[in-house]
């Protein structure tokens, strides 16, 4: 092309102690694209934007903007280069105001004194022009996440930012806020700018790139156009080998409800109903998906279900036996296996080896004690065999968890879970952060535990992970199921219709 | 994209691990207290090297002290050279003898560790929980009255007595160290308060029973207790009868150091090979890992506190039934306190806290020797004992003064840059 990039990136190379981060990477966007970076979680897409940005020093490569090389050693810098960063993670000042979080940090033109209202029209302006319409005056602790995430694209537009980095900016959102953000974001390139998009959900990066470029190992292992690309030849890249999107589902046939919630209502931590009235069956042999937006009540349904948080109301029953509000250790004995949401929270211990790990929640069972003592030759066949079978990757049983990867900490705790005979499993969660490879075998361990007879209760913030497991799926919203579909008739508007809280007309059930 | 649903591709969904919560123990704790730390290379070599630096400054203050000397840096470099290393080698050389250039000096090293083991696995219980037990002095000042009390309120025959007067002592600081673990518990008391009150609340109960007429010597108005009886003393280890050697005075270690260093080895194996200890370490490793795995949190943090205010207790009882004889106010002096530098020096492991609770009583020993022999304060035997745990407490500076690699260094950051 004869263009000039308004971004190019030669040669990026970056080391940290016993890892190579970037691998001599090139990368550059031009005016008016949106080019994607793809890759998997460690595949060095955060290290080279934080290079871009200015939080990391590349030890070799040059970066240019328009065709001269720059050096950017800070984030202010970065910024005086026009280049603007929406984090995942919104960098906002809750009890500020929205001018006075996008104010933040500038000078104002009244010197001494605040320019708050110029800001604010400017906000006004910008928010007109781009599909972003926010109040000025609104503090940012009052507003949703999608109005959040408005906030940090106008403080990088208020900063004309020309060059945007837009870190998994969809992470949060429902598939219409998503919309709203493409079209967005397509106005900001028809105007000439450009945009680096970090995401790993291969149908919105199709949707909306121009060019992507893969990463795997900090190195770069695929540059393809959209045209060029479907969603197998993207994860292909990622991974390095043939992957396999969604589990193959033989026909089982399903048996009495093994989980029975009825009229449910769960307090959350900050004091609000987060669970409200919910009624809910999943039956022997099936596996009930539970989709929905962050912070519906997803967190608060399991942990109840799982025993760490009391229900205010109404009634669990596990395989016949009612659970409702008891201690954690009688929901395992009534056959509940639980792959909590918080991994290293409470999924496991850290400081933990694999073995003591593996051993978590049978720790006093009668087959790994001698005399009350444990009995280590037997605890070592035990964790060995599970270790084997679920392909946990491990220099030995006495490492530490905290030193596996989270596909691998994942792995061992579905291992655990499904070391016993669950009547009903609870996966919350089940392969948030981990890599395809991880994802792929865990979704192949849970279809067969279906096959067992096991009634599985899937919960997750990731539509294709609902559509590719359930056999129902169910929506939440503000802690109550909106509608339980087939996904056989359902499609990705219907479900996010109804996880923006609108109930359809018709319940498949 | 209704024909999609049937394709799952986020499968690659990322989450850095840096923003996982964890439930677990901060770094900075497990860095302090050794707790969750599997580089067994790093955890001996930096109290090692802690102790090498410690006396290292500990001798510049020796040094540096000795003003007479000092003056004569300006005059004759030689001279003041050779007087400061001749004033240093013999305090050292002095601390030495005092603690192992003997049997005397033996004895009162073991004699001064046996306390301090005791004290300080109190104190490493807690921290393998998670729990900070600050309270190990009042723990050990319960302890050793309730023994108190068995031991002179009793007559029976030393086989009896004396296992009775271990079971008062461990029973009295189970009760002292279970107030706040319950306090904990039920309240959400933070136990570093608690236990430093009911320190405060010990000693000065202390100090009022003897002089209630239950427990006073007869004929004495100061506060001193009554004696232990003859057969709820602890055995000495050496007596007229049989001794290695030519002697003025036999020397006093008795069997408390053995109870201790049991004691260490019963402690390892209730941590590291029961279900109870799983338990213990599970709650302090990740509380809430440990509570979604079905344990009782709550009642654990009692349990944790009334083992580790027994332990203390046994502690208490030593001092009582084996140095003392008997129990005078703030019959254990600081050991309780020192006890928390011991169980950091440790490591928090048994096996670490019996090597610290011998350097510390051999230190306790020596100083002695070094102020008689040398002419060096004793109190710079608690300069060294805090330079140490500084030097443990700020590990980052051991590993850079002397270059030491720990191995988990290079797996923390490759953790933290990820996307």
């Amino acid at each position: 092309m004869a263009e000039t990039p308004m971004l190019e990136m030669r040669g990026i190379t970056k080391r940290f102690p016993g890892v190579l981060a970037n691998d001599n990477v090139d990368f550059d966007v031009f005016a008016g694209e949106v080019h994607t970076l793809l890759g998997e979680n460690g595949a060095g897409k955060s290290t080279l934007m934080k290079i871009l940005y200015g939080m990391y020093q590349a030890d070799e490569g040059e970066i240019l903007l328009n065709g001269e090389s720059v050096d950017i050693p800070s984030p202010t810098v970065a910024i005086e280069h026009n280049i603007g960063m929406i984090h995942q993670h919104f960098m906002l000042v809750d009890t500020l105001t929205v001018a006075e979080n996008v104010a933040l940090g500038l000078p104002s033109s009244r010197g001494f004194l605040t320019d708050l209202d110029v800001v604010s029209e400017h906000i006004v302006e910008l928010g007109e022009q781009y599909g972003l319409e926010i109040d000025p005056a609104a503090e940012v602790w009052q507003l949703a996440v999608g109005q959040k995430q408005r906030v940090e694209i106008i403080k990088a537009l208020y900063r004309e930012a020309r060059l945007l980095i837009l870190d998994e900016p969809t992470a949060v959102l429902t598939p219409q806020e998503v919309d709203q953000l493409f079209d967005t974001l397509r106005q900001l390139t028809a105007d000439g700018r450009g945009l680096i998009f970090i995401s790993h959900k291969l149908h919105e990066v199709l949707a909306l790139s121009n060019r992507i470029t893969v990463l795997r190992q900090g190195r770069v292992t695929g540059n393809t156009t959209t045209e060029g690309a479907t969603r197998h030849s993207l994860a292909e890249m990622m991974v390095g080998r043939e992957v396999k999107l969604a589990p193959d589902k033989p026909e089982v046939e399903t048996g009495g409800a093994a989980l029975q919630i009825r009229d449910l209502e769960v307090i959350g931590d900050r004091g609000n109903v987060m669970v409200d009235g919910l009624d809910l069956d999943v039956h022997a042999g099936e596996i009930l998906g539970i989709a929905g937006v962050s912070g519906n009540g997803q967190r608060e349904l399991a942990e109840t279900i799982g025993g760490l948080r009391q229900s205010n109301r109404g009634s669990i029953t596990i395989a016949g036996v009612d659970t409702t509000n008891k201690p954690p250790i009688e929901m395992r004995h009534a056959g509940l296996a639980y792959v909590p949401e918080g991994r290293m929270k409470n999924g496991s211990i850290g400081a933990f080896t694999v073995s003591e790990n593996l051993l978590l929640i049978d720790h006093a069972d009668d087959q790994f004690l001698s005399r009350g003592l444990y009995d280590f030759g037997a605890i070592r066949e035990h964790c060995q065999a599970l270790v084997e079978e679920f392909a946990v990757k491990t220099p030995t049983l006495e490492t530490p968890v905290k030193s596996l990867s989270g596909g691998n900490i994942q792995k061992l705790i579905l291992a655990r879970e499904l070391s016993g005979t669950p009547q009903v499993l609870i996966a919350s969660q089940p392969t948030r952060g981990v890599d395809i490879g991880a994802a792929e075998y865990i979704h192949k361990r849970l279809v067969e535990q279906r096959e067992e007879g096991t009634a599985i209760l899937v919960i997750s913030e990731d539509l294709d992970e609902v559509f590719a497991l359930s056999d129902r799926i169910a929506v939440i919203y503000e802690g109550q199921i909106m509608g339980v579909v087939d996904p056989a008739d359902a499609t990705r508007e219907q479900l996010g219709l109804m996880m923006a809280g609108i109930r359809p007309e018709s319940v498949a059930d | 994209m209704a024909d999609d649903r049937d394709v799952t591709d986020d499968v690659a969904a990322e989450q850095p691990s840096a923003e996982t919560p964890s439930g677990g123990p901060s770094e900075l704790f497990s860095d302090l207290t050794g707790v969750g730390r599997f580089d067994w290379r790093s955890n001996a070599l930096v109290p090692l090297l802690a102790i090498i630096s410690a006396l290292i400054v500990g001798a510049l203050i020796i040094a540096f002290g000795d003003l007479d000397t000092l003056k004569l840096w300006g005059s004759d470099p030689g001279e003041a050279f050779s007087q400061t290393w001749t004033t240093v080698k013999d305090a050292y050389v002095a601390l030495f003898e005092g603690a192992v250039g003997g049997w005397t000096p033996i004895s009162e090293t073991l004699t001064r560790a046996a306390p301090l083991i005791l004290a300080g696995l109190a104190v490493a219980v807690g921290f393998q929980a998670g729990l900070f037990n600050i309270g190990a002095n009042g723990q050990m000042l319960i302890g050793g009255m309730f023994a108190l009390v068995i031991g002179f309120q009793f007559s029976l025959p030393g086989i009896i007595h004396i296992p009775l007067v271990i079971a008062g002592g461990l029973l009295g600081g189970a009760i002292w160290g279970a107030i706040p673990g319950y306090l904990r518990a039920k309240t959400g008391a933070h136990e570093v308060i608690t236990t430093i009150m009911l320190n405060f609340i010990a000693l000065r109960l202390v100090d009022y029973l003897l002089t209630v007429n239950y427990f006073q010597l007869e004929g004495r108005n100061d506060p001193v207790s009554k004696s232990v009886a003859e057969s709820a003393r602890y055995p000495r280890l050496l007596s007229a009868d049989w001794i290695p050697f030519e002697f003025t005075r036999i020397p006093r270690v008795h069997i408390g150091i053995i109870i201790a260093v049991i004691t260490a080895w019963v402690i390892w194996w209730i941590l590291y090979r029961s279900t109870i200890g799983f338990e213990f370490r599970a709650v302090g490793a990740n509380p809430d890992g440990a509570r979604y795995a079905g344990m009782n949190v709550i009642w654990l943090y009692v349990g944790v506190m009334a083992v580790a205010g027994a332990l203390a207790g046994l502690g208490g009882a030593d001092q009582v039934a084996g140095t003392l004889g008997r129990a005078t106010p703030g019959f254990v002096g600081v050991i309780g306190f020192d006890a928390i530098a011991l169980a950091l020096l440790g490591r928090s492991h048994p096996a670490g806290v019996v090597a610290a609770g011998l350097l510390f009583g051999g230190l306790a020993a020596g100083g002695q020797q070094m102020q008689v022999a040398a002419d060096v304060g004793i109190d710079i035997v608690q300069v060294i004992q805090a330079l140490i745990i500084m030097f443990i407490a700020a590990p980052a500076l051991i590993k850079a003064i002397y270059r030491v690699k720990a191995e988990t260094e290079a797996a923390q950051l490759t953790s933290g840059w990820g996307t």
